[in-house]
């Protein structure tokens, strides 16, 4: 059931419990527990809303940023990603394999505030050996959810 | 200057639907619950192959029959889902959509003008009666009832044999009214099948989408798999309607002759479309499984609508379609289709355009959004509550 249930929340994280319960065939109870449990175990994280700012008049600057590091004993990575994560502006932080360490996203509202941080922050700290920032030009599609917005219902309206 | 026509052909009723459409056409904001389609893109990586199939160049007849490749896969799929073993070579043809499989068929077993019978079970899809008409057969129309959740009983069957009936046209899961035959319902009529020695045309094309249980095709049983001639397709269960594949497959004896009309009238199914259905079909379950969910939410959905607005209907357990009953608000389906897409702009299918023993039932399809489908049962419910008694 739990599978179901992210499957569908997953995509739509506002439908509300009655739908849910409906459209999975489950008791409206039963369904309910199992999402207050998942949310306890942290298995549900937030129901995040997914915004296209392209269309906005808000100015935002998302970049990803390569970061290379030297692993501390007995800590490994996780204490210097904690370090980086709690920086409120940093979205994403995650360790990856291959040509360098840590994979960071970060929102800002103008190029200089994203470099000011890299320069700033994200370079000073000791354990940190390299960066590469990459600026994001277009969204093209974000979680899943292709942005461009002209989906059109083509078929005939009435066939046997 | 003498009559150019065919009389048979001029006989032939339009298609119900005809009326429907040009009337919906006509209304741009009108939300459509009438198409016989799914509402999903076919899958990308099926899209792909056949993009990588242009550009390669693959652009020539296959031959007749179908690539071996393809047929291989359906061979494969046949064993792999319903439990059936078909030789690629001999017992298997690829057609220009399942409907081209149902008119073969029918074409390479009947004697024209001989009054030999075909038994069509209604509401059905539109294309039985006709093409066994065109065949020279004479259609005999099996009337199935809801209190039967709309599947062929063998007291039904038994009753409509006579000595001159060879073809049994079984449609399940069946469009218009959802219905399954599950293998108990099979069972039933089986030894009526083999008693009176009649042949059996199964069009099993929304075999992917039933929400009970899997699927069982008649010819997995014992005895009927030389008597069947099993016809299925990528329209449904892959989202590929247009670009019309279907098969059939059988005894060789029947295949045989069916390749033969398909050689002359048809040369062999299109190519780029062959090439994206052996993509389909080595790479496609996970697709197939989430659509069938999503439609299974939708189905559930609509029953709770229905139950909530008081509006009868069994429960259906396969295709895309829901056949509610509209019996008790005095109308006719065809009143009542048109006057609720008039008032609340909602256009439906009327039962009758699937045979006369729909009337009293409406076609409601599910291959549309969540969203799409609120919308049009907020509209639905409002518009019997007007009229209720």
């Amino acid at each position: 059931m739990r599978e179901r249930i992210l499957a569908i929340i997953e995509k739509n994280s506002r439908i509300e419990l009655k739908e849910l319960a409906i459209i999975m065939g489950e008791p409206e109870i039963e369904v309910a527990n199992e999402l207050k449990a998942m949310e306890e175990e942290g298995i549900i994280c937030g129901y995040h809303t997914l915004i296209d700012w392209e269309k906005t008049n808000i100015e935002k600057v998302t970049a990803l940023i390569e970061v290379r590091v030297t692993p501390q004993r007995g800590q490994g990575f996780d204490n210097i990603a904690e370090r980086i994560y709690k920086y409120p502006e940093v979205n994403s932080v995650y360790l990856i394999s291959g040509g360098y360490d840590l994979l960071v996203t970060l929102e800002g509202k103008t190029l200089k505030e994203v470099s000011g941080f890299v320069t700033d922050k994200l370079s000073t700290l000791e354990t940190v050996m390299s960066t590469a920032t990459h600026f994001i030009l277009k969204k093209y599609k974000d979680h899943g959810t292709i942005l461009k917005n002209d989906e059109v219902d083509e078929r005939m309206k009435v066939t046997p | 200057m003498r009559d150019p026509l065919a009389r048979q052909v001029v006989g032939l009723k339009p298609s119900g639907i005809r009326k429907f459409f040009d009337l919906v056409a006509e209304m741009p904001d009108a939300i459509s619950l009438g198409v016989g389609e799914p509402d999903f893109d076919t899958p990308w990586h099926i899209r792909d192959e056949g993009i990588y199939s242009l550009e390669k160049g693959r652009t020539f007849y296959t031959s007749n029959s179908g690539l071996i490749e393809l047929r291989t896969e359906i061979s494969n799929y046949c064993k792999r889902r319903l439990g059936i073993d078909y030789n690629p070579r001999e017992e298997m043809l690829v057609t220009v959509g399942g409907s081209e499989a149902i008119d073969l068929a029918l074409r390479a077993m009947i004697n024209p003008g001989e009054g030999e019978e075909v038994l069509i079970p209604q509401p059905s899809y539109v294309s039985y009666e006709p093409c066994a008409i065109l065949a020279g057969a004479k259609p005999v129309i099996i009337e199935l009832k809801a209190e039967n959740e709309f599947r062929l009983t063998a007291a039904e069957l038994e009753e409509a044999i006579t000595d001159k009936t060879k073809i049994l046209v079984l449609p399940f899961p069946n469009n218009p009214t959802g219905a399954i035959m599950e293998k108990e319902d099979l069972e039933a009529i089986a030894p009526l099948i083999e008693k009176h020695d009649l042949y059996v045309i199964s069009d099993e094309i929304y075999s992917e989408l039933t929400y009970k249980g899997d699927h069982v095709s008649i010819a997995s049983l014992p005895g009927m798999r030389e008597r069947t001639i099993l016809i299925n397709g990528f329209s449904k269960a892959y989202a590929m309607t247009g670009w019309r594949l279907g098969y059939a497959c059988g005894p060789k004896q029947i295949i045989g002759q069916m390749t033969k009309i398909h050689q002359f009238a048809i040369m062999c199914a299109p190519t780029t479309s062959q090439y994206a259905a052996v993509d389909a079909l080595r790479n496609g379950d996970g697709d197939v499984a989430e659509m069938r969910e999503a439609y299974n939410q939708r189905r559930r959905y609509l029953m709770h609508a229905f139950s909530e607005m008081g509006m009868e209907c069994f429960e259906p357990f396969g295709a895309f379609y829901v056949f509610p009953s509209i019996r008790k608000f005095g109308m006719t389906s065809e009143e009542f289709a048109m006057e609720l897409l008039k008032e609340e702009e909602v256009a439906v299918v009327p039962g009758t355009a699937f045979g006369d023993c729909g009337e009293g039932f409406l076609r409601i399809s599910y291959a549309y959004s969540l969203e799409n489908l609120k919308i049009a049962m907020e509209r639905i419910s409002r518009f019997i509550q007007k009229r209720a008694k």
